[in-house]
């Protein structure tokens, strides 16, 4: 993760508005807080939603890294929560497959869409539902070959008992069924919020509007 | 701050008073069982996973105060009182780092 963390850290010295400094500290500050949000399912189980979704989308992958990275790790350090040996991971399958996944579903239904068209809403919806599924698939897998990697000469598991058998059937049930949908509702209401009041704040809002200015002035 | 990032900023504020409700759900989330829970679904705890339960002991384990007792009252008042260390440390560390690294 670390050079990751490295490369994210420099694009966005390059890509961050002054104006979304503010945004970018609530960004960080709302994935904190949502999983928290405990949400029982049947079984005796819980999960939450991640709020990575709708980060990737506003303020970019890039910047979605690092805020849900700093959110993870607080969690870790501070509260006991996902664990110090768990930091890599949890912060590779939240809070890079998720921001990136959402960004690049969002924007291939999007399109070639006008900024403020419902279709983004809808695809905002539908980045927060998959981009959860998938993040949610891999810690499962994660989670799966651990017991064939790390086992005890005797065969016994050293840290988690459960097979890829177990593992990846019961992380994308539960999202596919539950915490993904949460995540969707989440990412669209947001995305809905700014389109409506400041389309500014979007990422890629300002470089298309410049795009389009600088087609006028070559046409003239 | 504009206008709608100040209207953002407020509803993050109703939901670090409605954390709590996060409190209501019962069991652990699949895989982010500790040495006890694994313990009860096994009989048995890892190897692995119990030499490396005492690495490290977070300050405030589970949003909970330590030690404190199971009320309810001081379980919602200790989960709201993390939330908002994690907006002030979250929120302050990307608003330091953002200010740092952004043009214009």
């Amino acid at each position: 993760m670390i050079p990751i963390w490295y490369y994210a850290g420099n694009r966005l010295g390059r890509e961050l508005k002054s104006k979304q400094v503010p945004l970018l500290a609530l960004a960080a500050a709302f994935s904190f807080v949502i999983m928290m949000f405990n949400v029982p399912i049947p079984g005796g189980s819980t999960g939450h939603a991640v709020g990575g979704a709708i980060i990737g989308i506003v303020l970019g992958p890039w910047a979605g890294v690092i805020a849900i990275s700093v959110a993870l790790i607080l969690q870790a350090l501070m509260f006991g929560d996902g664990g110090i040996t768990a930091i890599a991971a949890n912060c590779f399958n939240m809070g890079v497959v998720m921001p990136f996944c959402a960004y690049y579903v969002y924007k291939f239904i999007s399109g070639n869409t006008e900024i403020t068209s419902s279709r983004r809403v809808i695809g905002a919806a539908i980045a927060g539902y998959i981009s959860l599924v998938l993040a949610a698939g891999v810690t499962g897998f994660m989670f799966g070959i651990q017991p064939l990697l790390h086992k005890s000469a005797e065969g016994v598991p050293l840290y988690m008992p459960y097979g890829l058998n177990i593992t990846v059937p019961a992380m994308l049930l539960e999202h596919v069924f539950g915490f993904a949908i949460l995540e969707a509702v989440v990412t669209a209401l947001i995305f809905a919020y700014i389109q409506k009041t400041d389309t500014s704040l979007l990422y890629g809002a300002n470089t298309r509007a410049q795009a389009s200015k600088n087609k006028k002035v070559a046409a003239a | 701050m504009d206008k709608t990032t100040r209207k953002l900023a407020t509803g993050l504020l109703v939901l670090v008073i409605l954390t709590p409700l996060g409190l209501l759900a019962v069991g652990e989330t699949f895989g982010e069982w500790g040495p006890e829970e694994v313990e009860e679904k096994l009989g048995f705890v890892p190897p692995g996973l119990e030499s490396f339960s005492g690495f490290w002991n977070a300050p405030l384990p589970d949003y909970a105060l330590p030690g404190s007792d199971e009320s309810m009252t001081v379980a919602a008042a200790a989960y709201i009182l993390s939330a908002v260390i994690g907006v002030v440390v979250c929120g302050g560390l990307l608003y330091l780092i953002g200010k740092k690294v952004a043009k214009d």
